[in-house]
């Protein structure tokens, strides 16, 4: 019953309805470390597959977070803007970054679902 | 606190340290010093000023409301403040600063002296021509040696910094091509490229795409050229590269780039290790910045000031930024606006250049002189081979040899320790070392960047070889609290940098004084 | 050669373990061609003396402006600083360090920076200062381009009172990447309407108080006439002396304010090195350029600094960073720290009163010659005035006199016929009374040639 799916950018976007909600892997909060700074985008904008969407800092490291499919912001998660510690410790939940209306259900076709991404993060050695 | 865990970090034989605490945090000659902003006084000064005469204002009603906020301390207290704190600091002058590409060399007293001339250091930027035809003779000096060492035929003196003389030659090679209705969009700039160059590629408005490395560490020459196209305005490559090697095919790179009618822009960050022994102008490059703090010794000063004159080819010259100096026959004057054939870009920082930079440079060129500029690259260059010959059996060089001025070790040598790059750097500190520069280059994993310099005599470079034979021992020995924990012996142990970020204090504010 | 230890045994042995027969077998990778195989064409080394007399020969053919009566200003100003800054700054601990990367051992400079940022933002009466730019005319090219980060806006609109020189860095800097860029024209009077020329495309608006002709303004109306179409306020100071005595930038509404920091505690030297000054409110923080030092704990929890938020710089964000810079003004940030230090409260503010009270003298003193106008109705310690024929020429006849008078408005406006006449007079507290009356006197004799 995997609604949750991946991109090789380890983003993750969880669906519900024509809703997506889109964080980072926890893997990918490993490999940033402590993230200190979270700028997400504003609600309205349109985002086209593969955009720039949001931005982390951590201590020694910067990252995008990009669209995984084409939609409209509908929802921004402030609480990682507040905290963005919360990135690290859930990433998979709590420390989602935004919602979208999802333009295109087909485009989900493109992601990885759990298991491919799990392979291809062990790939990465 | 670290002898209760039964592992002394002082050299064996050493005793204990009984853990004291002190009624003031000082530590004997360390102490424990407050902001000036902690320390202030109503009404106390470090400054006798006369009375202002008396007049009436013409501030037009502008007259500052309400104080300040500047503490107030007396002469004494804030020698002492300042004394304390720089007591704090690592230093070329306490010891071995291996930091690689930053080139901590000695700093020599004379370039201090030069620089504080009346007639250097106490004449006004905007003064008329005929005050200060000494100065500009300087700037001509200091341009006639960068010309020859480099064997290019023109320097533009004012940049300010290296990232600032990278702007400065792109921004030149910029409007040479604009001038032949040239508009390209593409830079070339290696993966193991310092972070500026990059950064400045896409400051002055082009794209940046990366060259891949060789297993050698080089630029992948067949790769390069692929990417090669008439829309590619330039390549930027560091030579010696931020690997520390020399880019065997460097030639073949300028005539490349040459062919698809782009400029050769060289990152001069490292001309250091090849001064005298390779001119850059008869590699091909059209452009390279030159770090005066680094490889003409002005010293670095806590991050500045720099200064990153920047040679140019024939191609480009006519197109190097306002002001410049020349000679007209009778003087020497300075041009500040366009004339003539010349079409400069425009105007990079506020009057004429680091002159202060300048002085300090030119006194560090001829106290060396041909000869001595050329022995100084000579003993950097074997002081780095020495270190990587000598630790290539504890640690692990990242390439083969020889390397040029600073020795690149990879993190194998650590793998199954539990220690880290940053965890072995760190324990450098505890023995009496500023650390190398580590994680950089990105192409190495782990990577540990050494640089000499030729400052260090070979018993400091010895003992600087023990003490890391010694810490890669331990290390694959595991003795794992000794990294992990490192500094010990520092000023302050290792800083919370996670909650400087989220919750950023930049400055003092009175009610955070507890 | 006195600076290079290993002597010709050392090299023998060390070759020895390297394995090689002789240094040239280290630089194998270099072309063949491209080998140097003959002595550069430079003079050999020499010792102490033989450089001092060198360089000492140059110093010698400039007249030290100490030297002389002084009045140049137009963006670096003659201070006396106190001999404790110059004692201080040549610690080896401070002078011969590098960034403070490791801050375990570099709390001396980190500490010097968080106390530099804090005496910024005070004068500034801004929230947060940066670790300090490589000189004001680059803080001001640098604070533009924030401005068009932040608002996502390319249109600049630069006021004819800010000095030439960050004109045109900010034309330079500005210009490669392409952005629409609203110079007003020379302002020598003061009079100038640049809220007229802000639109709903323009992400900021440059001032510079005192403006380069000397003129103080009130910025509030400029401020929300800016703030009215979403755009930011950047004002200029470049005599920072000022603020012990003028309203700050911060308490008039300014958004960004970036500053040339000589004038406490840098010499003069020809020009460089300076320190760029730059602040701005805590919520464009994330947005400055430059690097920045912070507060926090170590493991023992002892406070400590560090820098921080490096996260937007080149190292690690490449070409996405906030700015190219990567070098900064350190020594002269302690040079401006420790004389800062020294004057604290009471000795900034008088320090500015001083040098206020003798501009007024000086104006007065210049006011009183037939044939010459002072243009500034409020000024800080430099002022323009109009004289009744070219300044360039009255200035070098003036230096032959061993007086710097000024400098003429036309050498940053080389073009601009209806400036030829003026001339820029800056007066600190270095300047004596007898030097006032000196340029008084020999003015009045050049112009009295008709």
């Amino acid at each position: 019953m995997s609604d949750t799916y991946y991109t090789e950018d380890h983003e993750w976007i969880r669906v519900e309805g024509d809703t997506g909600t889109i964080g980072i892997t926890t893997y990918a909060q490993g490999q940033l470390g402590d993230i200190v700074f979270v700028e997400l985008p504003d609600v309205g904008k349109s985002l086209d597959a593969g955009d720039e969407a949001a931005v982390i800092d951590s201590v020694k490291a910067a990252a995008e977070v990009y669209a995984p499919v084409a939609g409209e912001v509908v929802e921004a998660n402030d609480a990682v803007v507040e905290k963005p510690g919360l990135v690290n410790e859930d990433a998979m939940g709590d420390g989602w970054f935004f919602k979208i209306k999802i333009a295109d259900a087909t485009e989900l076709e493109n992601l990885m679902d759990e298991d491919a991404y799990k392979t291809f993060v062990e790939g990465l050695g | 606190m670290l002898n209760r865990q039964g592992r002394a970090t002082q050299p064996e034989g050493a005793a204990a340290t009984p853990t004291i605490t002190t009624y003031t945090g000082h530590r004997g000659l360390a102490h424990e010093e407050p902001l000036s902003f902690e320390q202030g006084e109503k009404g106390r000064t470090g400054v006798d000023l006369p009375e202002p005469p008396k007049v009436a204002d013409r501030l037009g009603g502008l007259a500052r409301q309400g104080e300040i906020g500047l503490p107030g301390l007396s002469e004494p207290q804030v020698v002492r403040h300042f004394v304390r704190l720089s007591r704090q600091n690592y230093a070329i002058d306490l010891g071995v600063y291996p930091l690689g590409s930053c080139t901590m060399k000695h700093n020599p007293r004379l370039n201090e002296k030069m620089a504080r001339l009346a007639g250097i250091g106490d004449i006004h930027p905007m003064q008329p021509a005929s005050t200060v035809q000494g100065a500009f003779e300087l700037m001509d000096t200091l341009a006639h040696w960068l010309k020859r060492l480099t064997n290019m035929p023109a320097v533009a003196l004012s940049p300010a910094a290296g990232a600032h003389g990278e702007l400065c030659g792109l921004m030149t090679i910029r409007a040479a091509l604009e001038a032949r209705g040239d508009k390209r969009k593409r830079v070339l700039v290696p993966e193991s490229a310092h972070g500026t160059n990059p950064a400045t590629a896409a400051f002055c408005g082009y794209s940046v795409d990366p060259i891949p490395a060789t297993k050698d560490g080089r630029v992948d020459l067949d790769a390069f050229k692929k990417k090669l196209g008439p829309d590619v305005a330039a390549v930027m490559l560091t030579n010696p590269n931020t690997c520390g090697l020399f880019e065997r095919e460097v030639i073949d790179v300028a005539d490349a780039i040459h062919g698809a009618g782009g400029f050769f822009y060289c990152d001069g960050a490292n001309f250091n290790a090849i001064v005298g022994r390779v001119r850059p102008g008869d590699l091909g490059i059209d452009a390279m910045h030159i770090n005066l703090h680094k490889t003409f010794s002005t010293p670095h000063g806590g991050g500045g000031p720099g200064s990153g004159p920047v040679a140019l080819s024939a191609a480009l010259a006519p197109y190097a930024p306002l002001p410049y100096v020349v000679h007209d026959g009778q003087g020497f004057r300075l041009v500040e606006s366009q004339e003539g054939d010349a079409h400069p870009f425009g105007r990079l920082k506020g009057f004429h250049g680091q002159m202060g930079m300048f002085v300090r440079a030119l006194a560090y060129m001829m106290s060396h002189g041909g000869d001595g500029l050329k022995q100084a690259a000579e003993d950097a260059v074997l002081a780095a081979n020495y270190i990587m010959k000598s630790l290539d059996h504890v640690m692990t060089p990242a390439f083969d040899g020889p390397c040029m001025h600073e020795a690149l070790f990879d993190d194998e040598f650590l793998k199954g320790t539990g220690v880290t790059t940053l965890d072995f750097a760190k324990a450098m500190i505890d023995e009496g070392y500023h650390p190398m520069t580590m994680y950089f280059p990105l192409v190495v994993h782990g990577a540990l960047l050494i640089e000499p310099t030729e400052t260090e005599s070979k018993g400091a470079l010895d003992q600087f070889i023990g003490a890391l034979a010694h810490l890669a021992e331990r290390a694959k020995a595991g003795d794992t609290q000794r990294f992990a924990g490192a500094p010990y012996l520092a000023p302050r142990r290792r800083l919370d940098e996670t909650a400087a970020a989220r919750q950023p204090v930049l400055r003092w504010k009175p009610d955070s004084a507890a | 050669m006195r600076y290079l230890p290993l002597t010709e045994a050392d090299r023998r042995a060390m070759l020895d373990r390297i394995g090689v027969a002789s240094v040239d077998d280290l630089f194998r990778d270099v072309p063949t061609r491209a080998r140097l195989n003959q002595p550069i064409d430079l003079p050999p080394h020499m010792g102490e003396l033989e450089v001092e007399r060198a360089i000492g020969a140059m110093a010698a053919k400039n007249v030290a402006a100490g030297s002389v009566p002084c009045f140049l200003g137009a963006g670096a100003y003659r201070h006396h600083i106190p001999s404790t800054v110059d004692h201080l700054i040549q610690r080896s601990e401070f002078l011969t360090s590098y960034t403070p990367y490791q801050p375990e051992i570099a709390q001396g400079t980190l500490q010097y920076l968080f106390e530099f940022q804090t005496q910024v933002a005070a004068i500034t009466g801004m929230e947060v200062a940066n670790a300090s730019m490589y000189d004001g005319a680059t803080s001001a090219a640098e604070a533009v381009l924030m401005a068009f980060r932040t608002t996502r806006r390319k249109r600049a609109v630069i006021s004819g009172g800010l000095h030439p020189h960050y004109r045109d860095v900010i034309a330079t800097t500005g210009g490669a990447m392409e952005a629409d860029l609203a110079f007003a024209s020379a302002d020598p009077n003061g009079a100038e309407d640049l809220a007229a020329m802000i639109d709903d495309k323009t992400a900021c608006v440059v001032v510079q108080n005192p403006s380069f002709f000397g003129h103080l303004h009130d910025l509030k109306a400029l401020a929300a006439a800016a703030h009215a179409k979403g755009a930011l306020l950047i004002v200029a100071v470049a005599e920072i002396v000022s603020l012990g005595l003028v309203t700050p930038p911060g308490a008039m509404g300014a958004d960004i304010v970036v500053a040339e920091g000589q004038s406490i505690g840098v010499p003069l030297s020809f020009g460089g090195p300076y320190v760029g000054l730059f602040a701005t409110r805590e919520k464009l923080m994330r947005q400055m350029p430059g690097r920045l030092c912070g507060q926090t704990v170590d493991q023992d929890g002892k406070r400590g600094f560090v820098l921080t938020l490096s996260a937007r710089e080149q190292h690690i964000r490449r070409e996405k960073a906030t700015s190219n810079i990567c070098t900064n003004s350190g020594l002269c940030a302690l040079a401006f720290t420790i004389h800062m230090t020294l004057l604290g409260e009471a000795g900034y503010t008088r320090l500015a009163r001083l040098n206020h009270a003798k501009a007024v003298q000086t104006a007065d003193a210049l006011a009183a010659i037939p044939g010459v106008k002072v243009l500034n109705r409020a000024f800080f310690n430099e002022f323009t005035v109009a004289l009744p024929k070219p300044a360039a020429p009255v200035v070098d006849r003036l230096a032959a006199k061993q007086i710097l008078a000024g400098v003429p408005v036309s050498r940053l406006y080389p073009t601009d016929a209806a400036l030829a006449n003026l001339l820029l007079v800056a007066t600190t507290e270095t300047v004596t009374d007898a030097d006032i009356a000196a340029l008084a006197k020999a003015l009045a004799e050049e112009l009295s040639h008709a």
